[in-house]
């Protein structure tokens, strides 16, 4: 044991790890916000309501099929992607000629349809979803304590994001989605098929937000409203990095779990509010956000 | 300021000047029912819709005319609500000060009247405005949105974290008082009578600030941002202006409700409630005059008759969000309006 600053290291490092978790959990998130809006020009308040659906698939996955946490990190984002693809035939489809505020408040009655259906068959309280066998226990790293879980949700959601940055930046198909989304009228007369480019960009926001509800259950208690609050937190990364670039929401994620799970250690009244606050002088030093562009 | 005419702006001079026929029968009619409503129903459900009525206009006269969406307006209604529930109450105000630890520095004032925690509130509500509008006009579209909607939540925690509001269990018990040292408001009558000239002096209010010169400028924003700038107009100082207006005049909502209610609580401050405001103004027609009332009126009408439903309503209320956008945008007054021809 030593200490920093006055602070034992268990605890400054203790919450130096939930920060990262934290983190993980708004990277992905703003990450599949940045996406769909960059495709669809709406920001998908329904967002929380699929993180927490694929909290719930990997639940019911296990409860009702057997099926156990490593195919619901399959299983779960395809369901919860396929039903944001339905969602975006039968609704969104019809909203990118108006107004993009019709497509917050329909996403946004969407969340309260859906996370209301869930209060009333699973009330309010969480349910438990067990670590997996293969990630039980922890490491002893001398300094602190690190549970195997919490290591692989970290590194495990490194990876998606950073897959998911070289989907869009590195590979043919992502360049296809970054020119539908500079001119998607041009794109299509190269024969390219932009609603239907459109819709899977939609799905897969959505099974990113459900992928991360899945990493979610062992952590937090699988419970309808787990989405709700994040997703306003998350919002104000996303005001904060700006949605112009997806290493730009990665690294504003990571960093503001991290300056989270500090301020708990530090100054805990405030560890609610200290995004909140960035996102206030951020908007008065760079409006456009640290990554983005002036809109 | 911009120094333009004021008026260039203004289309067809004279129909301006006053009411249109239309509104003028619309306000007869509404003021009447108003009237007799509270013999029909009970009176404090009619408060209740009254409040929001004011809490829908104040929130319409920012989306509806000049086309910014804040989801974060239970900030202002919410923490009006427990200003003006403390200074009716307790009404010493403790201020914290830094000094090797935090201590408060309280001013020792007696519980206040009515009028004055209603003031009290409303201030609150302009000011927060001030600071939160100031902050979020520097996005646009759907940032400001979000902006509003964070900024709210962070006054959320606020409230939770702050001594006075007493957390989850709000600020109980509020006397109604006695307004002006003439109005009793214990008394039931009395009280509906100064909600409802509190509703009908926010809506002219609200009329004539939307049928003003200043009025014909923040619509111009609302069709063309750009145009407006080009032609001299300072158009952040006009949103500003536009959301001060409102936060205050939610502020006003906000604070009577909480002497109405005798309650303040973290109901009031939560997105839930910003939300609700967003569906009541949508119901009722996005920029109609009438239709936050009509709105306002259908959404707690809804949750005082379905509250056995429970949690249902919620879901009630998405469902209507949905079809609200998918098929009707007009919401109930306009789409009557478009129908009739009129203007409502």
């Amino acid at each position: 044991m030593f200490e920093v600053f006055g602070i034992p290291s268990q605890a400054l490092f203790g919450q130096l790890l939930i920060g990262l978790i934290n983190g993980s959990f708004y990277a992905l998130l703003s990450l599949g916000l940045a996406v769909i809006f960059g495709m669809l020009n709406i920001i998908n308040f329904a967002h929380g309501a699929q993180y927490m659906l694929g909290a719930f698939a990997a639940f019911f996955l296990l409860q009702y099929a057997g099926l156990n946490y490593w195919f619901a990190l399959v299983v779960a984002p395809i369901v919860v992607g396929a039903v944001g693809v339905v969602i975006e035939r039968l609704f969104l489809q019809w909203l990118y000629k108006l107004d993009h505020l019709y497509g917050l408040l329909l996403t946004f009655g969407l969340a309260l349809v859906i996370e209301g259906t869930f209060r009333n068959f699973f009330g309010s309280s969480g349910l438990p979803y067990s670590v997996p066998d293969a990630l039980r226990g922890g490491q002893n790293l001398g300094f602190m304590f690190l549970p195997n879980y919490r290591a692989w949700v970290i590194a495990f959601s490194l990876v998606v994001c950073l897959g998911t940055w070289f989907l869009i930046e590195r590979t043919r198909l992502g360049a296809y989605l970054r020119a539908a989304t500079e001119n998607p009228t041009l794109v299509r007369a190269f024969g390219i098929n932009v609603p239907r480019m459109i819709t899977l960009t939609y799905g897969f926001g959505v099974g990113l937000a459900a992928l991360a509800g899945v990493m979610a259950a062992p952590i937090y208690n699988v419970s309808p409203q787990m989405g709700a609050d994040l997703i306003i937190v998350v919002f104000a990364v996303v005001v904060i990095g700006g949605m112009g670039s997806i290493m730009g929401a990665i690294v504003t994620g990571f960093g503001l779990g991290v300056i989270e799970g500090l301020t708990k250690v530090f100054f805990p009244e405030a560890s609610n509010t200290v995004i909140f606050v960035i996102m206030a002088i951020v908007l008065l030093v760079r409006p456009a956000g640290l990554f983005g562009r002036r809109v | 300021m911009a120094t333009a005419a004021p008026g260039i702006m203004a289309t067809g001079g004279a129909a301006r000047a006053g009411m249109e026929r239309s509104e003028i029968v619309a306000f007869v009619l509404m003021l009447a029912v108003l009237i007799v409503a509270p013999n029909v129903v009970y009176p404090l459900f009619v408060m209740q819709v009254l409040c929001f009525a004011i809490f829908a206009c104040a929130f319409n006269l920012l989306i509806g005319y000049v086309g910014l969406l804040s989801f974060g307006h239970a900030l202002y209604f919410g923490w009006a609500s427990y200003v003006s529930a403390h200074l009716a109450k307790v009404g010493a105000i403790g201020i914290p000060y830094w000094a090797g630890g935090w201590h408060w520095f309280v001013i020792p004032l007696p519980p206040m009247p009515p009028e004055i925690a209603i003031l009290g509130g409303t201030l609150t509500a302009a000011v927060l405005g001030l600071i939160a509008g100031a902050l979020a006009i520097r996005r646009q579209g759907i940032y400001f949105a979000m902006i509003t909607l964070a900024l709210a939540q962070m006054m959320y925690f606020f409230a939770i974290q702050a001594p006075f509001t007493h957390g989850e269990d709000g600020i109980q018990g509020v006397p109604r008082g006695v307004m002006f040292g003439l109005f009793d408001l214990r008394d039931e009558t009395t009280m509906y009578a100064v909600v409802l000239a509190i509703f009908v002096a926010c809506f002219l209010l609200i009329y004539r600030i939307i049928h003003s010169p200043f009025g014909e400028v923040i619509k111009a924003i609302r069709e063309n941002e750009t145009r407006a700038i080009s032609l001299g107009y300072k158009t952040d100082r006009y949103k500003l202006m536009t959301f001060v207006l409102s936060a205050a005049l939610t502020g006003v909502a906000g604070s009577t409700k909480a002497i109405v209610f005798q309650l303040a609580s973290l109901t009031d401050v939560h997105w839930a409630m910003s939300g609700e405001v967003v569906l009541m103004t949508l119901i009722g027609g996005l920029g109609t005059i009438f239709g936050p009332v009509v709105g306002a009126f259908v959404i707690i009408a809804m949750q005082n008759y379905l509250s056995g439903f429970d949690q249902w309503v919620t879901v009630i209320q998405g469902a209507i969000f949905v079809a609200c956008v998918m098929l009707f945008r007009r919401g109930v007054i306009g789409e009557f309006a478009h129908i009739l021809r009129i203007k409502l």
